[in-house]
């Protein structure tokens, strides 16, 4: 309803993305179009069949043999991004009574949903690898899983808001846009899925940006002064840099990841630059220029101690986040009660019937 | 706290009149009513369905990609189910 009240500049951000993410997905009805066999051999070593599998590009399904390192793995990583998804709900739902305007309101609040929304798919995901989903929200309250280390930062001023759906959810699609042909069918899907509605919420943070940016010059550097905070914690969401990261290479071997850490922030940076040219706003980034050589942007890397500080529990908001959550799921435990013995009143009822 | 989790449910949906319902993914819900209100929520927030079916994934008995040879083998060696197995002469039209 509210799309397309705003032309981005063009090749808009995240333009080029959403032609990756359907390229993704007709890569993946190609891919089952030309299924060479449903299931392995009966004499046929398992495990290489999984590995014939992966090199044919072609979907790992729930009910396929896997080792059990990638499904340990997967479980722990569809997980973790479910619960950022759950998690992200917060920064921005605080924002929602304070909008600016009805419209904002409206949009802020359909955002917030579509977030819930990607968790939900997500769990479910995850669901097909064996685990219940009364273990991962557990696991979660219990801080024996983790969430993306973005959302233990404040959202101060409403440009965060801008800010975050502008450098969060655009450093997010570009992780996540090479998810869309991960080896495992029901995360592919998933992430697809996710990745279309992204891009909404990439583009409706830029348009923030670029009506305060265009603003009064107090609007311009509230944009400029969310921007100068987001920016290095948002270069930080693609993780460790590829020397010191521990998950990767057997991910890649798999493919679950397609491009290292450093390659996907690498992609982010470049893309940033122009939009941030278009905004009006200043990367907070002084020894950022062109490389001819690289033919890429030279950047300072964030800071990674602090990364690991924040992941370890000791950003701003961590204990408030998980303060939230755990209240939120504790207040609505006489919902999911009443609705459970409404439901059994009812098949009771059937059942006398009957 | 209630332990017992709400039963898990697989969503269908019916995109477009004239096309069939597809798997789209599940969701939890205590009942049938709720499992349709959380699949609309879920499923269909950018006009992505017309109809929906939920069904409890307990009530799903799947054929196991362990058997997949014996089970479908049957099928594999009747050709002549395929139109072209078989031979037409030069010069037939409407065949």
């Amino acid at each position: 309803m509210y799309g397309n009240d705003f032309a981005p500049p063009e090749d808009g951000p995240g333009g080029g993305l959403l032609g990756e993410v359907e390229a993704a997905e007709a890569a993946l009805r190609e891919a089952a179009a030309r299924a060479r066999r449903g299931g392995p051999d009966p004499d046929e070593d398992l495990e290489a069949y999984f590995a014939d599998v992966i090199d044919a590009d072609q979907k790992i399904e729930p009910r396929d043999w896997m080792p059990e390192a990638y499904r340990k793995g997967l479980i722990r990583q569809i997980a973790q991004h479910a619960h950022s998804e759950i998690i992200g709900m917060q920064p921005e739902g605080n924002w929602i009574s304070r909008a600016p305007s009805l419209k904002r309101k409206a949009i802020l609040l359909a955002k917030v949903q579509d977030e819930a929304g990607h968790g939900l798919y997500l769990y479910a995901a995850a669901e097909t690898l064996g685990v219940s989903r009364d273990e991962l929200v557990e696991l979660l309250l219990d801080g024996r899983q983790k969430y993306s280390s973005i959302f233990n930062y404040p959202t101060l001023t409403w440009a965060d808001v801008g800010a975050i759906g502008w450098l969060v959810d655009g450093a997010a699609i570009v992780n996540q846009v090479p998810l869309c042909r991960c080896s495992y069918g029901p995360y592919a899907r998933a992430m697809i899925r996710v990745c279309k509605e992204e891009s909404f919420h990439q583009r409706q943070g830029y348009e923030i940006l670029h009506t305060l940016a265009h603003g009064t010059p107090e609007q311009k550097a509230m944009a400029q002064d969310a921007v100068n905070r987001w920016w290095y914690p948002s270069l930080a969401m693609f993780g460790p840099p590829d020397g010191d990261s521990t998950h990767s290479s057997q991910s890649m071997a798999w493919k679950i990841k397609r491009f290292s850490n450093d390659e996907l922030r690498q992609r982010f940076v470049d893309m940033c630059v122009q939009q941030a040219e278009i905004l009006g706003l200043t990367i907070p980034d002084p020894d950022l220029r062109w490389n001819d050589d690289r033919q890429s942007y030279d950047y300072t890397q964030p800071d990674y101690d602090e990364l690991m500080r924040v992941i370890k529990g000791d950003g701003p908001c961590n204990r408030e986040r998980m303060a939230h959550r755990r209240r939120a799921h504790s207040d609505g435990a006489w919902v999911r009660e009443a609705a459970a013995a409404y439901a059994a009143k009812q098949s009771n009822k059937e059942k006398v019937a009957a | 706290m209630s332990k017992e989790s709400s039963p898990l449910w697989e969503v269908f949906v019916r995109a477009r009149r004239g096309l069939s319902h597809t798997h789209v993914g599940s969701l939890h819900a205590p009942d049938a009513e709720l499992a349709l209100r959380n699949a609309r929520d879920l499923y269909t927030r950018r006009q992505e369905g017309v109809s929906i079916w939920v069904v409890p994934a307990s009530a799903i008995t799947a054929s196991s990609p362990d058997e997949k040879d014996a089970f479908f083998d049957p099928a594999a060696d009747k050709v002549y189910r395929h139109p072209t197995f078989y031979e037409v002469p030069d010069g037939v039209a409407h065949l």
